[in-house]
């Protein structure tokens, strides 16, 4: 083509044309695999990183948004999905996702070292493999508590107390996995009626309800509001940075939800998508899930996480995730009817 | 009309040239754009009021269930609520402020003048995440609200006030200049004291000036979406509901009919405004005299302290935001660090957020200004087609009206449609230029017009009989004379396309990501330095950029302005 230039305009276009097909297809070998996910923002580099250092084919561009979110742009884009894959979302949210027939099952490779009950057992092959746990627990920020006095909450009936009014600031459920987690354990634990009844109580002391499930952390990690209802990775990270927090199990049993991750159905990208999905239950992956997180989907890989509440592990309610799927929509209106738009008179 | 005087009116219409033609189907062109890029949307949005999810006609359902959902329609009283409250504050405030700009000899003028314009520099999350610094419950100076919570009302007049304030002053600032000295001289010939001569005088004279502030700042607040999604906390308003029907749960018709319920004070208070605005013009006769103050230590000295008060709040505001984006750990470690402006590791932030806004503000201004100029020339200079130029000046209007996340949502449903070709465009860069481009238009359009009206219309008349094509006119002639308005409409497209939030919310993807829109990402999960970061990047380049424009105004009104002075 080197002389084409020289002989007409048109020849050395096309070279050119060429030229440039030529060169981008090297580039265009690299797949984009459009990722939806509710994993905390300041992980997702380090998990694009790892991923792709093992598979240098693929490259990940993250949707992130709180769990609430992202199961609803999920649910809006159902007929003609966008994602290639859902990954690190609760699994309460695949399943209800799966009701839509949104994922095709796979199997990835070295899915039987997993802990039965981290994955979908009904499916053969899963729809959906869970990764890691998150675990409500309740930042307490130890400066502000001493200045009003505030006695440290060990359980969930200690929050609704009237010592601690406006004191207390949890997550919005209709846009926060973490904020639904909790409803549907004190559901879980209690039976429903007594469970809105404590809600209705705890209502009373909640500041306000925030967007986001690590804002309240984030919040009582400043000082702003003494007491964040919020997941124990987030407490456990803010305590590391050196907010003067602790991070609290309360005693009658914490929610959690799996960080979990299913193929959709009509994918376009399937061998980068179930690529992903291997890499996720290797033990690579798992070891960089326990950087942060003390329960993760694989055995005896976990190490105790720095400052995490201690015995967290055996807190954890027994939770039924069919229920929580089953029931979401009817449990978030509820909610939104008794608690949302706080705005009207008080009488 | 019989034919004979038909055929008479036919004989002296003059002749419609090649040149008319291409003038004309320019200027369709642009009314082409405006009805795809507002009228259509409104109209798809319109039409999303009156379906349910799966696109079928139910009629007033939709209403029906807003106004049968408490938390939903307690909303518009507490949107008026605050919003009167506020135009109230702001009205008066920007009066006196106005007043000692215009009417007295106060000292140190052009720099309060400067000072007043910061807000415009920021979107309006950012003085909400300063109130939160400053009043919240580790604030610097929270005793100062007497025990009261900057969360909910009171944060959310406070915030708007600040925001506003610019907008509503510019309009004081104008109203005030206009103003006949021979009134106060007649006045005082007559020996009316000073204060019977403020009543029967000044107050009348700007008294459409006022109307009109008060319905742009109306406008304004009850379409601000920054300051109550951050300071609002449990305060539901219009704004914040059809952000969280939307993105919180997805719920796209309830979306559309909270936004046609804000759609309609915006669209009343425009209108009213319009109307007023037209009798101020009558107002003003040719013999006017300019007002020239005078000194009065008393009242300059009065007017300066209250002209520094405000101005202190104002850069408090904006200096507590920067503070809190240099402080390590609010409020446990105030050492300054750099460490909040490591953008990638922060929710929806990452600097190419930063780099998208600025590409979206460069297209945003290259673009837009050459549309809108073009279609205000054609509009004010092209010759005949009465009903095509009145129609394009009507849709020139529309925009004004239409609120910002009313717009965004529009877009929504009007370009994501299955069968809308233009859905190709959705999730990209262009979508976000064309929104922005039509949501800023009229403002650019009016200051366009108001250049060209200063034209002479005989430059085009001499050209036409030189047989000089209207381009070559609107080049070598329109174009540089009209280069300051021009500058004018850029720099203004520019920031408002940095600092712009409410349209665009619903709009961009993961690629295309905006500075303004991580501001709202990062102060939702938490990370309100961060937050307060990025919204000084955003105030440290609009503010660059307005330097920049300064400093280009002045060199090309020196270059190419000489004619205007002897």
């Amino acid at each position: 083509m080197k002389a084409n230039w020289f002989s007409g305009l048109g020849l050395g276009l096309a070279a050119a044309a060429t030229a440039v097909i030529l060169g981008a297809a090297p580039a265009k070998a690299k797949t984009d695999l459009l990722v939806y996910t509710a994993v905390e923002a300041d992980e997702l580099k380090k998990f694009k990183t790892a991923f792709e250092k093992d598979y240098p084919d693929v490259n990940i561009k993250w949707v992130r948004d709180s769990t609430g979110i992202i199961t609803s742009k999920l649910l809006a884009e159902k007929d003609n999905p966008q994602a290639d894959i859902v990954w690190g979302v609760a699994a309460t949210s695949l399943l209800l996702l799966s009701d839509h027939n949104y994922f095709q099952g796979y199997a990835p490779k070295g899915l039987e070292k997993l802990t039965k009950k981290y994955y979908d057992t009904a499916n053969n092959p899963p729809l959906w493999v869970g990764q890691r746990a998150w675990i409500a627990s309740v930042c307490f920020n130890t400066v502000e508590g001493e200045k009003h006095k505030l006695p440290v909450p060990k359980t969930w009936a200690d929050l609704t107390k009237p010592v601690y009014k406006g004191h207390v600031i949890m997550p919005n459920p209709n846009s926060s996995g973490t904020g639904f987690l909790d409803v549907s354990s004190w559901i879980q634990l209690q039976g429903e009626d007594k469970a809105w009844k404590y809600m209705d109580a705890l209502h009373e002391n909640i500041a306000r309800y925030t967007h986001s499930g690590s804002k309240p952390c984030k919040l009582a990690a400043k000082g702003e509001i003494p007491i964040g209802i919020s997941f124990a990775y987030r407490g456990a990270k803010s305590k590391n940075a050196g907010a003067p927090l602790e991070v609290i199990a309360p005693d009658e049993g914490v929610g959690w939800d799996l960080e979990s991750f299913g193929i959709v159905r009509n994918t376009k990208k399937l061998k980068a998508a179930r690529a992903l999905a291997d890499w996720s239950v290797s033990k690579t992956a798992q070891e960089i899930y326990n950087e942060e997180y003390a329960v993760v989907a694989m055995p005896g890989v976990a190490k105790p996480v720095k400052n995490f509440p201690p015995g967290i592990e055996d807190k954890m309610i027994k939770n039924d995730f069919k229920w929580a799927a089953a029931n979401r929509i009817r449990v978030l209106d509820e909610w939104r009817k008794r608690y949302d738009g706080k705005s009207e008179p008080k009488k | 009309m019989s034919e004979a005087a038909a055929r008479a009116a036919a004989v002296i219409k003059p002749k419609v040239g090649s040149e008319d033609w291409i003038m004309r189907a320019v200027l369709v062109g642009i009314a082409l754009y405006l009805t795809v890029s507002i009228v259509l949307p409104l109209y798809a949005i319109l039409s999303k009021s009156f379906k349910n999810a799966d696109g079928v006609f139910v009629g007033l359902a939709n209403y029906a269930k807003f106004f049968s959902t408490p938390a939903l329609f307690w909303s518009i009283e507490n949107s008026l609520t605050v919003t009167l409250i506020c135009c109230v504050i702001v009205v008066t405030l920007a009066f006196i402020y106005a007043y000692a700009l215009t009417r007295t000899c106060m000292p140190l003028k052009s720099l309060f003048k400067g000072v007043a314009l910061l807000p415009i520099l920021m979107p309006s999350l950012l003085p909400a995440i300063s109130l939160v610094y400053l009043f919240g419950n580790q604030g610097v100076i929270k005793d100062w609200l007497f025990g009261h919570e900057i969360y909910g009302p009171i944060g959310i007049v406070m915030g708007e006030c600040f925001y506003v304030f610019p907008h509503v002053l510019t309009i004081m600032l104008i109203a005030m200049a206009n103003s006949d000295a021979r009134l106060y001289e007649a006045s005082d010939a007559l020996g009316a004291s000073k204060i019977k001569t403020f009543f029967t005088v000044t107050l009348p004279g700007v008294r459409y000036g006022v109307v009109s502030a008060f319905f742009v700042c109306f406008t304004l607040v009850i379409t601000d979406f920054g300051v109550p999604k951050v300071v609002g906390g449990k305060y539901n308003v219009l704004a914040t509901d059809i952000y969280k029907q939307v993105v919180g749960r997805q719920d796209f018709e309830m979306g559309a009919v909270v936004s046609m319920i804000l759609l309609l004070p915006a669209v009343f208070a425009f209108a009213a405004d319009r109307i007023v605005q037209r009798r101020q013009v009558a107002l003003l006769s040719a013999r006017a005299v300019p007002f020239q103050p005078r000194k009065n230590p008393a009242v300059d000295m009065g007017m300066l302290a209250f002209c520094g008060a405000i101005g202190l709040v104002l850069v408090s505001v904006l200096a507590m935001a920067c503070f809190a984006s240099f402080a390590k750990f609010w409020p446990y470690d105030l050492t300054l660090s750099l460490k909040h402006y490591n953008f990638d590791l922060m929710d929806g932030g990452s600097w190419s957020a930063y780099h998208n806004s600025i590409e979206l503000a460069a297209w945003t201004a290259v673009i837009g200004t050459a549309m809108v100029f073009t279609g205000a020339y054609l509009v004010e200079k092209s010759k005949g087609f009465h009903s095509g130029r009145a129609a394009m000046q009507l849709l020139c209007m529309v925009p004004m009206a239409v609120p910002g996340l009313v717009l965004g949502l529009a877009y929504v449903f009007f370009f994501n449609a299955p069968n809308n070709p233009l859905n190709v465009l959705y999730h990209t860069m262009p979508i976000l230029v064309i929104c922005t481009v039509t949501h800023f238009y009229t403002v650019a359009h009016l200051t366009a017009v108001t250049a060209l009206k200063q034209l002479d219309a005989e430059f085009e008349s001499v050209s036409r009989s030189l047989k000089v094509p209207f381009y070559k006119t609107f080049f070598r002639i329109t174009v540089p004379v009209c280069m300051p308005a021009i500058l004018d409409i850029s720099m203004y497209l520019f920031v408002n396309a940095m600092t712009t939030v409410s349209a665009v919310v619903f709009l961009y993807s993961p690629d295309t990501a905006l500075a303004s829109i991580a501001i709202l990402n990062m102060d939702d999960a938490g990370d309100v330095a961060p937050a307060a970061a990025m919204g000084m990047m955003i105030v440290a380049t609009a503010a660059g950029v307005r330097l920049m424009h300064a400093g280009l105004t002045r060199g090309i009104l020196a270059r190419t302005q000489a004619w205007r002075t002897r």
